[in-house]
């Protein structure tokens, strides 16, 4: 393994980075806050002539995400990079890139959708667009978005997946903040992410197809059914992928990452990068003999269903903290959560605590007081509560 | 209508991967109106074949064959300009159990 190359960058330039070594063809997007040094970072390299990618400066992120559209059914390498408001923009196109089966990676900075106006980190963006059969990966930090951002290209262009994938990222607290940040030789990345093998690329004009035709009562379901049938696929392939980057950088990445769960009764779930937070708080209560663990989530799309079952099976408590709500419902990860442990034979009790909303700081003392409502056995499944909030 | 494939004997993503599909396509499936044509007050003037927006008028040599259900929707154009009233536009239900 080459010797260590360690970068003091912020998370968005750690997906910047990424972009960079792995060179896509084309990267149309539009800044938005708090994602806009990524575009800023990425245009500085084609301006510096460092990359060769075709860098499309378009006027919206409806926009943003149609050039990419056209770019990869076209059968190039395409990326793009948004966040809240420029997500929902681009909304009716992301469920296209993913029924079209178009491998795009897209960076998303996790901002609060509007209305009030936000510019500060919460999953509602990323939840808006759970169910578009995007690949979801979630980082805690600004090392797993520069991993996660390559290893996403192999992912998404992997023969039996031909899935878009988006990388999160919590806005600011990671994209702003400045991380030690391990990158890798340019060769490598280069000879990890290889070339693109297009399926169907419209630039193939030997070969004609048709995108976007017409598909009604007597195909429409089939073709959904072969996307349910991608993210399984996705499920599968995703840690031999994670393996083949393991050995280039001697990372390991799982769908999950369990943090001092081996005999941990009282067990947090999230996601992003409250698990920093979480882990700290784990060792603090693992130090005055709490027998407290942690299940940070890493793939919310495909849901690591299996993972979680195994993880979380006659635990006592089980609480998951969702930076999202679903008015209405139980938030999103409680939700998929709870779900999955119908199925196990010792089921925990269970807690549900919404935070961190519009950026809104998840503290110390709120992990600790749900850890604190787990090992008092103080929970009820059906109760939604709020850490943070005025109440 | 051509026999249907399962989701797995599919191309990916709905895409059309062989040229000139649409003609396998049985329009005539979706009609609720059948047009009867009456030769004998066709006067051969060929208006209903230039305004069927299916092409589905069969004529040679510029005489008025027939109409070809594989693909007549059914619009009733061709009954609307026909200056000799040579087609009638008969409801779908008089025909069931038929052949084409
Ligand atoms: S009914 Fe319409 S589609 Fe059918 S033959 Fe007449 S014009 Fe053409
Ligand atoms: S429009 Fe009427 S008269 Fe003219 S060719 Fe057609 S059926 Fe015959």
């Amino acid at each position: 393994m080459a010797k260590k190359n360690l970068m003091a960058i912020t998370g968005a330039e750690a997906a910047a980075y990424a972009m960079k070594q792995i060179e896509p063809d084309v990267v149309a997007a539009y800044p938005i806050t708090p994602q806009t040094p990524i575009v800023e970072y990425f245009a500085k390299y084609v301006a510096d002539g460092e990359v060769r990618t075709e860098m499309i400066p378009v006027e919206s992120e409806h926009s943003a995400m149609s050039a990419v559209v056209g770019a990869a059914a076209a059968g190039a390498r395409a990326m793009t990079a948004t966040s809240a408001q420029g997500l929902a923009l681009m909304s009716e196109i992301v469920y296209i890139a993913s029924s079209l089966r178009l491998p795009i990676v897209m960076g998303l900075v996790n901002r609060a959708l509007s209305a009030p106006i936000n510019i500060h980190c919460d999953h509602s963006d990323a939840m808006m667009v759970r169910d578009s059969g995007w690949i979801q990966l979630f980082c805690e930090d600004a090392q797993e978005v520069y991993d996660l951002t390559i290893l996403a290209v192999r992912l998404a262009e992997h023969e039996d997946v031909r899935l878009p994938v988006m990388v999160n990222q919590d806005g600011f607290i990671i994209s702003h903040g400045v991380e030690p940040v391990e990158v890798l030789p340019d060769d490598v990345v280069k000879k990890f992410v290889g070339e693109l093998k297009p399926i169907y690329p419209l630039l193939d004009t030997d070969h004609p197809v048709t995108y976007g035709a017409l598909d009604l009562y007597d195909y429409y379901f089939e073709h959904k059914r072969q996307q349910i049938e991608a993210m399984k696929h996705a499920y599968k392939v995703f840690p031999q992928i994670a393996e083949e980057f393991y050995k280039i950088s001697g990372r390991k990445y799982d769908y999950v990452e369990p943090y001092r769960m081996e005999d941990a009764e009282y067990v947090m779930v999230a996601l992003g990068s409250s698990n920093g937070t979480i882990k700290d708080v784990v060792d603090e209560l693992r130090g005055e003999g709490k027998k407290v663990g942690l299940l940070k989530i890493r793939m919310f799309r495909p849901f690591p269903k299996a993972e979680i079952q195994r993880y979380l099976t006659a635990r006592k408590a089980v609480v998951v903290l969702d930076r999202a709500a679903s008015f209405g419902a139980e938030a999103p990860l409680y939700e998929a959560v709870k779900s999955a442990l119908y199925e196990v034979a010792v089921r925990p009790l269970m807690g549900s605590f919404v935070y961190g909303l519009g950026g809104r700081d998840l503290k110390p003392e709120h992990v600790e007081y749900a850890f604190k409502r787990a090992m008092a056995l103080d929970l009820v499944a059906d109760k939604e509560e709020y850490l943070g909030l005025r109440e | 209508m051509a026999e249907l494939k399962k989701w797995y004997e599919l191309p990916i993503a709905g895409l059309i991967v062989e040229p000139g599909t649409a003609r396998k396509y049985r329009t005539g499936d979706w009609r609720v109106k059948r047009p009867i044509y009456d030769r004998s007050k066709c006067i051969d003037c060929m208006f209903c074949w230039f305004y069927c927006p299916d092409q589905a008028i069969i004529q040679e040599n510029g005489v008025m064959k027939g109409i070809d259900y594989f693909y007549c929707k059914g619009c009733g154009v061709c009954a609307n300009v026909c200056p000799k009233s040579a087609i009638e536009m008969r409801p779908e239900t008089e025909f069931v159990g038929k052949e084409d």
